[in-house]
Protein backbone atom coordinates (compact mmCIF):
# COMPACT_ATOMS: atom_id res chain seq x y z
CA UNK A 1 0.00 0.00 0.00
CA UNK A 2 2.86 2.40 0.94
CA UNK A 3 4.92 1.25 -2.34
CA UNK A 4 1.95 1.57 -4.51
CA UNK A 5 1.08 5.24 -3.27
CA UNK A 6 4.59 6.39 -3.45
CA UNK A 7 4.76 5.28 -6.51
CA UNK A 8 1.64 6.76 -7.68
CA UNK A 9 2.75 9.87 -6.31
CA UNK A 10 6.09 10.16 -7.92
CA UNK A 11 4.39 9.24 -11.44
CA UNK A 12 1.69 12.34 -10.99
CA UNK A 13 4.73 14.86 -10.49
CA UNK A 14 6.35 13.02 -13.66
CA UNK A 15 3.30 13.44 -15.98
CA UNK A 16 -0.02 15.14 -14.68
CA UNK A 17 0.29 18.67 -13.44
CA UNK A 18 0.14 18.44 -10.13
CA UNK A 19 2.83 19.65 -8.67
CA UNK A 20 2.26 19.69 -5.28
CA UNK A 21 0.48 17.47 -2.93
CA UNK A 22 -2.42 19.37 -1.50
CA UNK A 23 -3.61 20.14 -5.21
CA UNK A 24 -3.99 16.01 -4.98
CA UNK A 25 -5.18 16.01 -1.64
CA UNK A 26 -7.14 18.80 -2.17
CA UNK A 27 -8.67 16.81 -5.54
CA UNK A 28 -9.20 13.63 -3.53
CA UNK A 29 -11.28 14.98 -1.19
CA UNK A 30 -13.45 16.72 -3.86
CA UNK A 31 -14.16 13.24 -5.28
CA UNK A 32 -15.32 12.39 -1.83
CA UNK A 33 -18.34 15.63 -1.71
CA UNK A 34 -19.10 14.91 -5.02
CA UNK A 35 -20.01 11.19 -3.84
CA UNK A 36 -21.14 12.55 -0.63
CA UNK A 37 -23.54 15.25 -3.23
CA UNK A 38 -24.90 11.77 -5.13
CA UNK A 39 -25.91 10.62 -0.93
CA UNK A 40 -27.93 13.80 -0.77
CA UNK A 41 -29.39 13.25 -4.50
CA UNK A 42 -30.72 10.06 -3.25
CA UNK A 43 -32.38 11.84 0.07
CA UNK A 44 -34.08 14.60 -2.00
CA UNK A 45 -35.12 12.07 -4.45
CA UNK A 46 -37.04 10.41 -1.21
CA UNK A 47 -38.43 13.74 -0.30
CA UNK A 48 -39.49 14.12 -3.71
CA UNK A 49 -41.22 11.39 -3.94
CA UNK A 50 -43.07 10.94 -0.30
CA UNK A 51 -43.22 14.85 0.49
CA UNK A 52 -46.97 15.61 -0.27
CA UNK A 53 -47.99 12.19 1.71
CA UNK A 54 -49.23 13.42 4.69
CA UNK A 55 -51.24 10.51 6.54
CA UNK A 56 -53.60 12.81 7.73
CA UNK A 57 -51.05 14.71 9.06
CA UNK A 58 -49.53 18.42 9.29
CA UNK A 59 -48.23 19.82 6.75
CA UNK A 60 -45.96 21.87 5.43
CA UNK A 61 -47.90 24.96 6.05
CA UNK A 62 -48.67 24.07 9.23
CA UNK A 63 -45.46 23.32 10.40
CA UNK A 64 -43.05 25.92 8.58
CA UNK A 65 -41.63 29.24 9.85
CA UNK A 66 -40.70 30.89 7.20
CA UNK A 67 -38.63 33.93 9.13
CA UNK A 68 -36.84 30.91 11.58
CA UNK A 69 -35.54 28.99 8.35
CA UNK A 70 -34.76 32.82 7.03
CA UNK A 71 -32.24 32.94 10.39
CA UNK A 72 -30.77 29.46 9.80
CA UNK A 73 -30.27 29.72 6.47
CA UNK A 74 -28.36 33.40 6.65
CA UNK A 75 -26.35 32.17 9.76
CA UNK A 76 -24.63 29.34 7.38
CA UNK A 77 -24.43 32.03 4.70
CA UNK A 78 -22.43 34.13 7.11
CA UNK A 79 -20.00 31.14 8.05
CA UNK A 80 -19.39 30.50 4.54
CA UNK A 81 -18.06 34.37 4.29
CA UNK A 82 -16.39 34.29 7.58
CA UNK A 83 -15.05 31.20 6.51
CA UNK A 84 -13.66 32.82 3.03
CA UNK A 85 -11.90 35.35 5.10
CA UNK A 86 -10.15 32.84 7.39
CA UNK A 87 -8.88 31.10 4.30
CA UNK A 88 -7.61 34.76 3.17
CA UNK A 89 -5.71 34.97 6.49
CA UNK A 90 -4.29 31.64 6.00
CA UNK A 91 -3.40 33.01 2.85
CA UNK A 92 -1.69 36.10 4.17
CA UNK A 93 -0.09 33.80 7.28
CA UNK A 94 -1.91 35.66 9.85
CA UNK A 95 -2.38 33.06 12.07
CA UNK A 96 -4.15 35.02 15.24
CA UNK A 97 -6.33 36.69 12.48
CA UNK A 98 -7.38 32.81 11.13
CA UNK A 99 -8.13 31.90 14.61
CA UNK A 100 -10.49 34.73 14.89
CA UNK A 101 -12.42 33.61 11.83
CA UNK A 102 -12.49 30.35 12.46
CA UNK A 103 -14.09 31.03 16.00
CA UNK A 104 -16.34 33.29 14.50
CA UNK A 105 -17.42 30.82 11.80
CA UNK A 106 -17.92 28.38 14.25
CA UNK A 107 -19.93 30.39 16.12
CA UNK A 108 -22.20 31.24 12.97
CA UNK A 109 -22.25 27.76 12.62
CA UNK A 110 -23.24 26.90 16.24
CA UNK A 111 -26.33 28.81 16.06
CA UNK A 112 -27.45 27.42 12.87
CA UNK A 113 -27.45 24.15 14.47
CA UNK A 114 -28.74 25.12 17.70
CA UNK A 115 -31.98 26.57 15.51
CA UNK A 116 -32.10 22.70 13.85
CA UNK A 117 -32.04 21.37 16.78
CA UNK A 118 -34.52 23.48 18.53
CA UNK A 119 -36.66 22.79 15.73
CA UNK A 120 -36.54 18.97 15.48
CA UNK A 121 -37.16 19.53 19.37
CA UNK A 122 -40.48 21.27 19.24
CA UNK A 123 -41.84 19.05 16.40
CA UNK A 124 -41.20 16.06 18.24
CA UNK A 125 -42.67 17.33 21.62
CA UNK A 126 -45.55 18.53 19.32
CA UNK A 127 -46.03 14.45 18.17
CA UNK A 128 -44.97 15.32 14.56
CA UNK A 129 -42.07 13.78 15.27
CA UNK A 130 -40.27 10.87 11.88
CA UNK A 131 -43.01 8.24 12.69
CA UNK A 132 -45.90 10.65 12.27
CA UNK A 133 -46.06 10.23 8.16
CA UNK A 134 -44.11 9.91 5.19
CA UNK A 135 -43.50 13.37 5.02
CA UNK A 136 -42.10 14.16 8.04
CA UNK A 137 -39.35 10.35 7.58
CA UNK A 138 -38.18 12.45 4.54
CA UNK A 139 -38.12 15.66 6.30
CA UNK A 140 -36.14 14.32 9.18
CA UNK A 141 -33.92 12.25 7.19
CA UNK A 142 -33.13 14.91 4.81
CA UNK A 143 -32.89 18.14 7.39
CA UNK A 144 -31.15 15.49 9.95
CA UNK A 145 -27.97 14.52 7.21
CA UNK A 146 -28.06 18.11 6.58
CA UNK A 147 -27.59 18.56 9.94
CA UNK A 148 -25.56 15.66 10.95
CA UNK A 149 -22.98 16.91 8.15
CA UNK A 150 -22.46 20.52 9.85
CA UNK A 151 -22.23 18.79 13.05
CA UNK A 152 -19.26 16.97 11.77
CA UNK A 153 -17.79 20.24 10.24
CA UNK A 154 -17.86 21.86 13.70
CA UNK A 155 -16.40 19.32 15.49
CA UNK A 156 -13.37 19.10 12.40
CA UNK A 157 -13.77 23.05 12.88
CA UNK A 158 -12.76 23.03 16.39
CA UNK A 159 -9.98 20.90 16.03
CA UNK A 160 -8.64 23.00 13.54
CA UNK A 161 -8.57 25.71 15.81
CA UNK A 162 -6.46 23.41 18.38
CA UNK A 163 -4.06 22.64 15.55
CA UNK A 164 -3.39 26.05 14.36
CA UNK A 165 -2.71 27.00 18.13
CA UNK A 166 -0.76 23.80 18.87
CA UNK A 167 0.97 23.36 15.15
CA UNK A 168 0.99 26.67 13.44
CA UNK A 169 -0.11 27.26 9.74
CA UNK A 170 2.22 24.38 8.82
CA UNK A 171 1.29 22.98 5.05
CA UNK A 172 -0.10 20.12 6.05
CA UNK A 173 -2.98 22.21 8.58
CA UNK A 174 -3.48 24.32 5.48
CA UNK A 175 -4.06 21.46 3.50
CA UNK A 176 -6.93 20.16 6.23
CA UNK A 177 -7.83 23.96 6.42
CA UNK A 178 -8.44 24.38 2.20
CA UNK A 179 -10.55 20.88 2.66
CA UNK A 180 -12.47 21.93 5.59
CA UNK A 181 -13.31 24.75 3.30
CA UNK A 182 -14.50 23.28 0.70
CA UNK A 183 -16.88 20.73 2.83
CA UNK A 184 -18.50 24.02 4.76
CA UNK A 185 -19.27 25.88 1.67
CA UNK A 186 -20.78 22.20 -0.05
CA UNK A 187 -23.20 22.24 3.21
CA UNK A 188 -24.33 25.84 2.22
CA UNK A 189 -24.90 24.45 -1.30
CA UNK A 190 -27.34 21.33 -0.04
CA UNK A 191 -28.95 23.83 2.06
CA UNK A 192 -30.07 26.23 -0.48
CA UNK A 193 -31.34 22.75 -2.32
CA UNK A 194 -33.11 22.15 1.39
CA UNK A 195 -34.57 25.63 2.19
CA UNK A 196 -35.87 25.90 -1.72
CA UNK A 197 -37.49 22.05 -1.63
CA UNK A 198 -38.34 21.68 1.59
CA UNK A 199 -39.26 24.70 3.59
CA UNK A 200 -40.32 27.42 0.48
CA UNK A 201 -42.01 24.22 -1.61
CA UNK A 202 -43.82 23.22 1.48
CA UNK A 203 -45.08 26.16 2.58
CA UNK A 204 -46.47 27.22 -1.44
CA UNK B 1 -0.20 29.30 -5.81
CA UNK B 2 -2.84 28.41 -7.77
CA UNK B 3 -4.73 25.22 -5.88
CA UNK B 4 -7.42 23.19 -7.30
CA UNK B 5 -10.41 24.30 -6.05
CA UNK B 6 -9.42 25.99 -3.18
CA UNK B 7 -7.25 28.83 -5.37
CA UNK B 8 -7.54 32.17 -6.57
CA UNK B 9 -9.38 33.82 -3.07
CA UNK B 10 -9.78 37.22 -3.17
CA UNK B 11 -11.87 39.24 -0.52
CA UNK B 12 -13.67 41.13 -3.78
CA UNK B 13 -15.02 37.65 -5.00
CA UNK B 14 -16.18 36.52 -1.31
CA UNK B 15 -17.64 39.72 -0.79
CA UNK B 16 -19.18 39.39 -4.25
CA UNK B 17 -20.45 35.97 -3.82
CA UNK B 18 -21.39 36.53 -0.30
CA UNK B 19 -23.91 39.88 -1.48
CA UNK B 20 -25.38 37.80 -4.38
CA UNK B 21 -26.44 34.81 -2.34
CA UNK B 22 -28.03 37.20 0.17
CA UNK B 23 -29.80 38.67 -2.02
CA UNK B 24 -31.00 35.85 -4.35
CA UNK B 25 -31.94 33.84 -0.71
CA UNK B 26 -34.08 36.87 0.13
CA UNK B 27 -36.03 37.11 -3.18
CA UNK B 28 -36.56 33.43 -2.77
CA UNK B 29 -38.11 33.82 0.50
CA UNK B 30 -39.66 37.28 -0.24
CA UNK B 31 -41.58 35.62 -3.03
CA UNK B 32 -43.23 32.72 -0.89
CA UNK B 33 -44.27 35.02 1.97
CA UNK B 34 -44.95 38.08 0.20
CA UNK B 35 -45.61 37.45 -3.82
CA UNK B 36 -47.31 34.40 -3.36
CA UNK B 37 -51.02 36.60 -2.66
CA UNK B 38 -49.93 38.62 -6.05
CA UNK B 39 -48.31 36.25 -8.17
CA UNK B 40 -49.26 33.21 -10.45
CA UNK B 41 -48.04 30.14 -8.19
CA UNK B 42 -46.30 28.96 -11.08
CA UNK B 43 -44.26 32.07 -11.55
CA UNK B 44 -43.28 31.67 -7.65
CA UNK B 45 -42.19 28.09 -7.60
CA UNK B 46 -40.13 28.69 -11.21
CA UNK B 47 -38.77 31.88 -9.53
CA UNK B 48 -37.64 30.23 -5.92
CA UNK B 49 -36.29 27.41 -8.26
CA UNK B 50 -34.28 29.87 -10.68
CA UNK B 51 -32.67 31.51 -7.24
CA UNK B 52 -31.28 28.58 -6.11
CA UNK B 53 -30.12 27.50 -9.06
CA UNK B 54 -28.21 30.38 -9.74
CA UNK B 55 -27.16 30.74 -6.29
CA UNK B 56 -25.60 27.62 -6.11
CA UNK B 57 -23.65 28.16 -9.40
CA UNK B 58 -22.81 31.65 -7.59
CA UNK B 59 -21.34 29.43 -4.15
CA UNK B 60 -19.30 27.45 -6.78
CA UNK B 61 -17.77 30.53 -8.72
CA UNK B 62 -17.22 32.86 -5.98
CA UNK B 63 -16.79 30.30 -2.87
CA UNK B 64 -15.18 27.41 -4.21
CA UNK B 65 -13.77 29.06 -7.01
CA UNK B 66 -14.45 27.18 -9.92
CA UNK B 67 -14.39 28.15 -13.64
CA UNK B 68 -13.08 27.44 -17.08
CA UNK B 69 -9.68 27.39 -16.00
CA UNK B 70 -7.12 24.58 -16.46
CA UNK B 71 -6.42 24.33 -12.91
CA UNK B 72 -9.54 23.55 -11.84
CA UNK B 73 -10.59 21.25 -15.33
CA UNK B 74 -10.34 18.20 -13.55
CA UNK B 75 -12.75 18.87 -10.40
CA UNK B 76 -15.38 20.86 -12.68
CA UNK B 77 -15.59 17.68 -15.07
CA UNK B 78 -15.97 15.58 -12.25
CA UNK B 79 -18.84 17.64 -11.12
CA UNK B 80 -20.43 17.53 -14.20
CA UNK B 81 -20.62 14.14 -14.31
CA UNK B 82 -21.79 13.82 -11.11
CA UNK B 83 -24.79 15.91 -12.17
CA UNK B 84 -25.58 13.63 -14.83
CA UNK B 85 -25.57 11.26 -12.07
CA UNK B 86 -28.25 12.92 -9.65
CA UNK B 87 -29.81 14.00 -13.02
CA UNK B 88 -30.60 10.26 -13.74
CA UNK B 89 -30.82 9.73 -9.82
CA UNK B 90 -33.64 12.18 -8.91
CA UNK B 91 -35.16 12.22 -12.64
CA UNK B 92 -35.58 8.54 -12.74
CA UNK B 93 -36.82 8.02 -9.38
CA UNK B 94 -39.67 10.48 -10.04
CA UNK B 95 -40.25 8.62 -13.38
CA UNK B 96 -40.55 5.60 -12.21
CA UNK B 97 -42.53 6.49 -9.06
CA UNK B 98 -45.24 8.56 -10.53
CA UNK B 99 -45.78 5.73 -13.12
CA UNK B 100 -46.07 3.06 -10.11
CA UNK B 101 -48.83 5.68 -8.45
CA UNK B 102 -50.44 6.15 -11.87
CA UNK B 103 -51.16 2.04 -12.20
CA UNK B 104 -51.83 1.42 -8.72
CA UNK B 105 -54.71 3.98 -8.90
Amino acid sequence: MTTETATIGVVSHGEFEHPDPISNQVFGFWIYILSDLVLFSTIFAAFAVVGHHYAGGPTGKDLFNLPYTLGETLFLLFSSATYGLAMLAMEGNRRNLVLVWLLVTFLFGLGFITMEVSEFYHLIRAGDGPSRSAFLSAFFTLVGTHGAHVSTGLLWMAVMMVQVVTKDLTPAVQSRLIRLSIFWHFLDIIWVGVFTVVYLMGVI
Amino acid sequence: MERAGAGKASLKAYAAGFFYSIALTEIAFWMVMHGERTLPRWVVVGGIFLAAVVQILIHLHYFLHLDRSSTVRWNVLALVFTVLIITIFIGGTLWIMSNLHYRMM
